[in-house]
């Protein structure tokens, strides 16, 4: 067998059902069996299309996204998606082809250092040397990308190993001595973890993604309803923890919600769950949570003691924590001489805040039409288990704001790189993953013009997702900085709001294009695109320029001095 | 060298671009090396590192659980002073003219250190030492004139406990 039917064989071994990707001169000979193979290739338009939908598909299946591309430019490409799932820990298997390996080092056409490139934005990367090595690295790979905290991997393969010819194995197991399997939690920490629970009179969980990587939503729900403690979700944990439950204070941090914002400033315990203490959730992290005691569990044991130190460190899965300290806090319970804190005040301030600061905005019957309302009727509008997919910027905050997810897996967004362009193939691969669920995108005017062409790669490829565009005209969330803390200079952040037409260019694309620029017309339009299952649609809402997303924390500002609206971000700043 | 400085001996995977896995992942997270030295081990699977840290750029906890991560890295070993034999390797060629010679040869005696070449006016020197005694050694040269200078970076081992006999010798069969 060659190494390039060596290299299917192997993706087919390991389960993949999808891969996502564009051939190219030096993968030639693996696109060649791939017509005798059960994996369905999606063609892209361009190659960080095949990287993000791979993601998307991760997100939305917890199964590792799988994309091949071809060397040089193609690699270069797929850098974006890499970096990305390394920040968002999400796991992906991406192969490129490689000049051959006599070529290496030549500067031959289209050659890159792939596996250097990528070091930096991936777990581990292989270039691999002889056909016969193909199984092992293919298996070694998945095992890596899945294993612990999830994260992205690259193969490289040589055009001239792709046609070497090789005896077929599969191999038993890995052998890698460097790496280790997470250890499960230990139950004396989990102990001093209940204890401290159980002792604290203002305690919140600070919900992180790695719930969700750790399939362990049901895990935490248990352990908030337990203890009657409320729960924040970070970006990357909404849908860990529903909404509409009673002990949800929805999103923290700079863009987050009073309530979950200053609960946590005020908590004598935070409970970390796979959240990692990230920039835009601590704001100035001296001044971040300053009387609060720390639990933190987390599977990367360099998270624990990174940016704070905890009172109990937990380098373990999350699931397994989770549930040892429920089993922990139970035992204690047990004991008739634990005596649980009343929390009685701290709820009752809680439930202050939330009618006090509730988020906000107002949309007149005659006046512009406000995202935030878009979102509303969006959300309003369709089934529970929508999958919501966002860009970055204001549209991802007031997604993030405005959404109410009740279930895991419901949000897909780029957190930690903050990537534009992100929301259209991710989508695109969450419908891959989950064919039978609604898959909507809400994106940005910017954001969709960075990978709006995958559209193409939608309708053809028959995957009928459907496309929020919030056209503010403007590269919102800078346009907001500026006005804020510049002084109203505005510098390069006007788009048009009809340059392009997005309706023609949708249509141009295979897709229904639309277009709303009433309040009246929200919740109709989305009917009519909701009815429609044969080909992609896009809306193009015209939505208020002048529209903010509050509360906000200024970067690098304290949490404690959260600007709730408009007239308190006039003046100082 | 100050306090501030760890030392770690670092087994890794002998496999290609390990080194740049390792220093990559210095200069990503902005922890500095001070020195950096690497060679095959006895078992031909594994290569050590002996990496001196400047613990001042990050705390040493993050650096090693931020090296352990990488696939390549087998273990991490901290290596605390007055726990552990350490040894840097210094060539130096010194300015040694007829009048200055002789007392270049009597301070490489005091030092136990080689000649390895002779040319009229300089002496090419071997000195292996704790880095301290090669710091001393080369402020004692300066004086004369180097002209050239390498020092290899420190490698170091975990010493002994007491009363233990090493494994591997013990496991050698005594007819050997």
């Amino acid at each position: 067998m060659t190494g390039a039917q060596a290299l299917i064989k192997s993706l087919e071994m390991e389960g993949t059902e999808v891969m996502f990707g564009l051939p190219g001169g030096a993968i030639l000979p693996v696109y060649d069996p791939l017509l005798e193979s059960t994996i369905r290739h999606i063609l892209v338009r361009h190659e960080q299309g095949a990287g993000h939908m791979a993601e998307g598909y991760a997100h939305a299946t917890g199964r590792p996204g799988v994309a091949m591309v071809t060397s040089g430019p193609a690699a270069t490409n797929i850098v974006t998606p890499l970096c990305d799932a390394m920040l968002d820990s999400i796991p992906l298997v991406v192969v490129t082809g490689q000049v051959p390996l006599s070529a290496i080092g030549s500067d031959a056409f289209q050659e890159c250092d792939t596996t250097g490139i990528t070091m930096p934005v991936t777990k581990h990367n292989w270039l691999i040397q002889s056909a016969s090595d193909i199984p092992t690295v293919v298996r070694e790979a998945f095992h890596v990308a899945t294993t612990g905290r999830p994260g992205p991997v690259l193969v490289d393969i040589p055009k001239d190993v792709s046609n070497q010819t090789m005896d077929w194995y599969w191999p038993d197991a890995v052998d890698l001595p460097g790496f280790r399997a997470p250890q499960p939690p230990d139950p004396g920490l989990a102990r001093e973890a209940a204890r401290l629970i159980l002792a604290a009179e203002r305690p919140v969980i600070y919900a992180g993604g790695g719930i969700l990587k750790a399939r362990a939503a049901e895990a935490l729900r248990r352990l908030a309803e337990l203890t009657g403690i409320h729960v924040v979700t970070t970006l990357m944990a909404r849908g860990a923890f529903p909404d509409d439950h009673p002990l949800a204070l929805g999103m923290p941090g700079m863009h987050g919600n009073y309530t979950a914002v200053t609960a946590m400033q005020r908590a004598d315990l935070l409970i970390a769950l796979g959240s990692r203490f990230d920039d835009r959730v601590t704001g100035k992290v001296g001044a971040f949570a300053p009387g609060a005691k720390i639990i933190h569990v987390d599977i990367d044991p360099a998270e624990l003691g990174k940016v704070r130190r905890p009172d109990v460190g937990i380098a373990a899965d999350c699931r397994a924590a989770i549930e040892a300290i429920t089993a922990a806090v139970e035992a204690e319970l047990a004991d008739t001489a634990t005596i649980a804190p009343d929390r009685t005040e701290w709820n009752a301030t809680l439930a202050g805040w939330q009618k006090t600061h509730p988020l906000a905005y107002d949309q007149e019957e005659d006046g512009p039409l406000k995202p935030q309302f878009c979102i509303e009727q969006l959300r309003d509008n369709t089934p529970d288990d929508t999958i919501v997919v966002s860009g970055v910027g204001q549209h991802q905050m007031w997604t993030s704001q405005y959404w109410k997810f009740n279930h895991p897996y419901t949000f897909v967004n780029s957190g930690g790189l903050g990537t534009m362009g992100f929301a259209v193939p991710a989508a695109i691969g969450a419908k891959v993953g989950k064919p039978d669920r609604m898959v909507w995108a809400v994106d940005g005017d910017g954001c969709f013009q960075m990978t709006a062409q995958e559209l193409v790669t939608a309708s053809a490829e028959r995957v009928p997702i459907k496309v929020a565009i919030l056209n503010n005209a403007y590269l919102g969330m800078v346009r907001q900085w500026q006005e804020l803390f510049y002084k109203e200079r505005y510098s390069e952040v006007y788009l048009s709001p009809d340059l392009p037409d997005y309706v023609k260019w949708a249509e141009a694309m295979g897709c229904v294009g639309l277009r709303v620029e009433n309040p009246e017309d929200v919740a109709p339009t989305i009917e009519k695109a909701n009815a429609i299952d044969d080909r992609p649609v896009v809306i193009d809402f015209r939505v208020d320029y002048r529209e903010k997303v509050y509360p906000m924390v200024a970067a690098g500002t304290s949490n404690d001095d959260i600007i709730l609206g408009p007239a308190e971000g006039e003046g100082g700043h | 060298m100050s306090v501030t400085h760890h030392i770690l001996s670092v087994l890794v995977e002998n496999k290609p671009a390990v080194l740049t896995r390792v220093t990559s992942l210095f200069s990503r997270r902005g922890f500095n090396i001070f020195s950096l030295a690497v060679s095959p081990t006895d078992d031909e699977r594994f290569s050590r590192m002996t990496i001196v840290v400047d613990a001042e750029s990050a705390p040493l906890e993050q650096v090693t659980r931020q090296l352990d991560k990488l696939i390549n890295v087998v273990d991490i070993k901290e290596l605390s002073e007055g726990q552990c034999v350490e040894r840097e390797l210094m060539l130096t060629t010194v300015r040694a003219d007829v009048a200055s010679r002789g007392q270049v040869t009597e301070l490489a005696a005091i030092f136990e250190a080689k000649i390895l070449d002779v040319g009229t006016d300089a002496l090419t020197l071997m000195c292996a030492g704790t880095p301290d005694q090669l710091d001393a050694m080369e402020d004692l040269l300066r004086p004369f004139g180097i002209t050239d200078l390498q020092r290899t970076g420190r490698i170091a081992l975990p010493r002994i406990p007491r009363g233990s006999v090493p494994v591997r010798l013990a496991a050698v069969p005594e007819s050997a």
